[in-house]
């Protein structure tokens, strides 16, 4: 078994709204071992940012619990904390708004060392500086720019640089290469993974490219409106997926070849909202295999496979899509899918048609 | 083929005059966008993608930025020379921008409902209260809950404030439309939804679209000619399938072999080598010499002519001599 370094326990934040509590992150529960990468993906709003940020306690949870090396850090007072700060830190999500505009680059990189007052003279400092310029790849003579001179990529790179500092063990990178151009990106995430096994670091890699995700991923949870809809190791997720969501979000991947031919499943029907959601799934607004029980208890996430984990009522009744790449040609994701209360051994062209005019008749 | 384009950029020149030295962003860029048609404009950050966007619309912040030389030729007329007073007539009613930034296009105190209305009230000549329920629609189509219609910027994530722009700008029924990498932030189901209705309003209102991304696979999907930039001038311009399947400028080639590919694993990404040039000290020649496999010594010295290979495929590289079927 691997080690656990860090646990999220039932961690749970809503936020005052004008229409009431919005249900950012709901009850989630999850492990992160020493040296891997968990992948986390969903849809935009579904409390990405909002998981790593409780997990560093950049947020205070409304309620639940992070478990650091052991230790429950969310019941720690802010002293008793400064020390597992250090170990824990995360790159943003938006390298142009997470940079202050009238810090220099050598500025952005020394405050975190500067504040946590790692050493005590200005020489050393500026030695750490240029060896972490080094070590992410920007140029010496970037010293004393300003971070809105430089391209998305060198900004990027600063952002690793200033997480890089206090040597952490555990770094949330939120989106690191989403604003990045394709040949910038497999540089940045072959940076990252040099650095990982060069400093023994432990991720959690927050995106909404799945591409990215799998590739750098040992692990993937999948969320959905503040819960975690399915969990399971990387490749067993591409190859065995179990959430329609899960599903949805694979068959909608652009694939970079005008020889393939995708087609998106397009989610239709009403989205739920996270404001005071009720005891339902919370796909299930928007679900092609809906039942009555969907929309009267909201699922357990529950281990269906070893490691692989669910959160749908019929999880085990729907038919496995296959690989979305069939030898270059790509077979409609719901030609092999089915209603969970249906046999699709018997007529599967039937049922498919009828699972499509029922889900045209929701959309009307 | 005849066509014509909508718009056409020649020999366009952006400088950005700073302390540290003078930013060549644009050199000799050259574009067309055709009419009803989708135009991908795919390159490595700090290529100069924004700036080609700003200077179509002649919005390049000036200064530092300064439109040195070229023309922006929009139905025949060069907005370049145009008088501001025209100029902002075209701006939002003809020609409408998806800023990279959803923050600069919102206001911070006012509600995301209010600010979609108002673009509706704007440009669809319609009353209060059918335009309210056009931009609860809008919201919806964009996959927001319609109850959240009263909140603020500020109380909405990253990529559900680049809906609400991009909602915005859907509404105004423009011409041309111009999306600064308007998926960037979205999850791939949303990303699907919202490229759908984009086609539809390209299908409804023939509307042209510059379509600024990095992501292969929506150009894929959703372009019908793509421009590959690099060091602020586009080196390859095709049509879609053409790019795809023959691409001929050796950065494109390093484009596509750098994307990871879900369908198979691979250990290590093969980036391009080297990084983007200083765009205040650009190598001679071909600026893409330093890092390129193929590299001769002419490419050291002359800037490459854009070269003719097909219809509907041009190339900026010395390896494909000007005016000769290359294949
Ligand atoms: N300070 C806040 N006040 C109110 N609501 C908030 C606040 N911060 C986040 N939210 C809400 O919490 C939910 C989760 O937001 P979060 O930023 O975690 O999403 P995300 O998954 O990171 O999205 P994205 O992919 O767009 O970055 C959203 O509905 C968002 O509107
Ligand atoms: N206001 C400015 N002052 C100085 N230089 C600038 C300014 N705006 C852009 N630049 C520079 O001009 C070049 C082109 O920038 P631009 O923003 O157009 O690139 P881009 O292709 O849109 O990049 P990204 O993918 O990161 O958005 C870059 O080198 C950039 O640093
Ligand atoms: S012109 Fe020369 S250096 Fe530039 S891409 Fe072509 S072969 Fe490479
Ligand atoms: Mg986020
Ligand atoms: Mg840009």
């Amino acid at each position: 078994m691997k080690k656990v370094m860090l646990e999220a326990r039932e961690l749970t934040k809503y936020f005052d709204v004008p229409g009431g509590k919005l249900h950012a992150v709901d009850k989630v529960n999850f492990q992160i071992h020493e040296g891997e990468t968990l992948g986390l993906v969903g849809e935009s709003g579904c409390g990405k940012s909002t998981t790593g940020r409780l997990l560093l306690r950049l947020l205070e949870p409304t309620s639940g619990d992070v478990i650091f090396d052991g230790v429950n850090i969310t019941k720690l007072s802010q002293r008793e904390f400064r020390k597992y700060r250090t170990q824990m830190q995360i790159v943003f999500q938006d390298p142009y708004a997470s940079l202050n505009p009238r810090m220099s680059v050598a500025e952005i990189i020394e405050e975190p060392l500067l504040i946590n007052k790692i050493y005590n003279n200005a020489a050393d400092r500026a030695k750490r500086v240029k060896e972490l310029m080094d070590t992410v790849g920007l140029a010496p003579r970037l010293l004393n720019v300003y971070p809105h001179e430089l391209d998305g990529g060198r900004r990027q790179r600063i952002g690793i640089a200033r997480a890089l500092a206090l040597k952490p063990r555990f770094i949330v990178q939120d989106e690191p290469v989403s604003a990045l151009d394709v040949s910038i990106q497999a540089q940045i995430l072959n940076l990252m993974d040099d650095l990982q096994d060069e400093f023994q670091l432990t991720y959690m890699f927050i995106s909404h490219d799945l591409s990215v995700v799998k590739h750098v991923s040992d692990r993937i949870i999948v969320m959905y409106l503040g819960v975690i809809v399915e969990m399971a190791e990387s490749q067993e997720l591409f190859e065995r997926r179990l959430h329609p969501y899960t599903k949805a979000l694979l068959s909608a991947l652009p694939v970079p070849s005008v020889d393939i031919e995708t087609e998106p499943i397009i989610l239709k029907g009403e989205i739920t909202s996270p404001i005071n959601p009720k005891n339902a799934c919370r796909f299930a607004g928007r679900c092609a295999y809906r039942q009555d029980l969907c929309d009267q208890q909201q699922p357990e996430l529950r281990e269906l496979h070893p490691g692989h984990w669910v959160a749908c009522h019929f999880a085990e009744n729907l038919v496995q899509t296959e690989d979305i790449v069939v030898g270059g040609s790509l077979s409609h994701p719901d030609s092999t899918v089915t209603k969970p209360s249906q046999v699709i051994e018997e007529e599967p062209v039937t049922e498919v048609e009828q699972a499509k005019s029922e889900e045209s008749n929701i959309s009307k | 083929m005849t066509k014509k384009p909508l718009l056409e950029i020649k020999n366009l020149h952006v400088h950005y005059i700073t302390n540290e030295g003078t930013v060549q962003a644009i050199n000799d860029l050259n574009l067309e966008l055709y009419p009803g048609e989708t135009l991908g404009l795919v390159g490595e950050t700090g290529a100069g993608k924004t700036t080609t966007a700003l200077a179509m619309m002649r919005l390049v912040p000036n200064p530092p930025g300064k439109i040195v030389s070229g023309e922006v030729l929009y139905k025949g007329k060069n907005l370049v020379e145009m008088k501001e007073a025209d100029l902002r007539k075209i701006r939002g009613n003809q020609i409408s921008m998806i800023f990279q930034d959803p923050m600069t296009s919102l206001n911070p105190i006012m509600t995301v409902g209010d600010q979609i209305r108002e673009g509706i009230m704007l440009h669809q000549k319609v009353d209060k209260a059918t335009a309210t329920k056009r931009a609860m629609d809008m919201l919806e189509v964009v996959g927001i809950p319609m109850e959240r219609y009263d909140e603020y910027p500020h109380q909405f994530s990253g990529g559900m404030k680049q809906r609400v722009v991009i909602a915005i700008s859907l509404s105004c029924n423009p011409e041309i439309l111009i999306a600064d990498e308007p998926t960037t932030a979205l999850d791939v189901t949303i990303q699907a939804q919202v490229l759908q209705l984009m086609e539809n309003l390209k299908v409804e209102f023939d509307t042209s679209m510059l379509m600024i991304t990095h992501d292969l696979g929506v150009v894929a999907k959703v372009c019908d000619h793509v421009a590959i930039m690099y060091a602020g001038t586009v080196i390859e311009h095709a049509q879609k399938h053409k790019l795809y399947r023959t691409p001929k400028h050796p950065y494109t080639i390093g484009l596509f072999e750098s994307i990871p590919n879900v369908h198979e694993t691979t250990e290590r990404l093969k980036p391009i080598i080297g990084l983007m040039p200083d765009p205040t000290d650009l190598p001679t020649g071909c600026t893409f010499h330093p890092r390129c496999p193929h590299a001769m010594d002419i490419c050291k010295v002359e800037f490459p002519e854009v070269t003719h290979l097909s219809d509907e495929h041009w190339v900026r590289c010395h390896l494909y001599p000007a005016d000769k079927e290359v294949e």
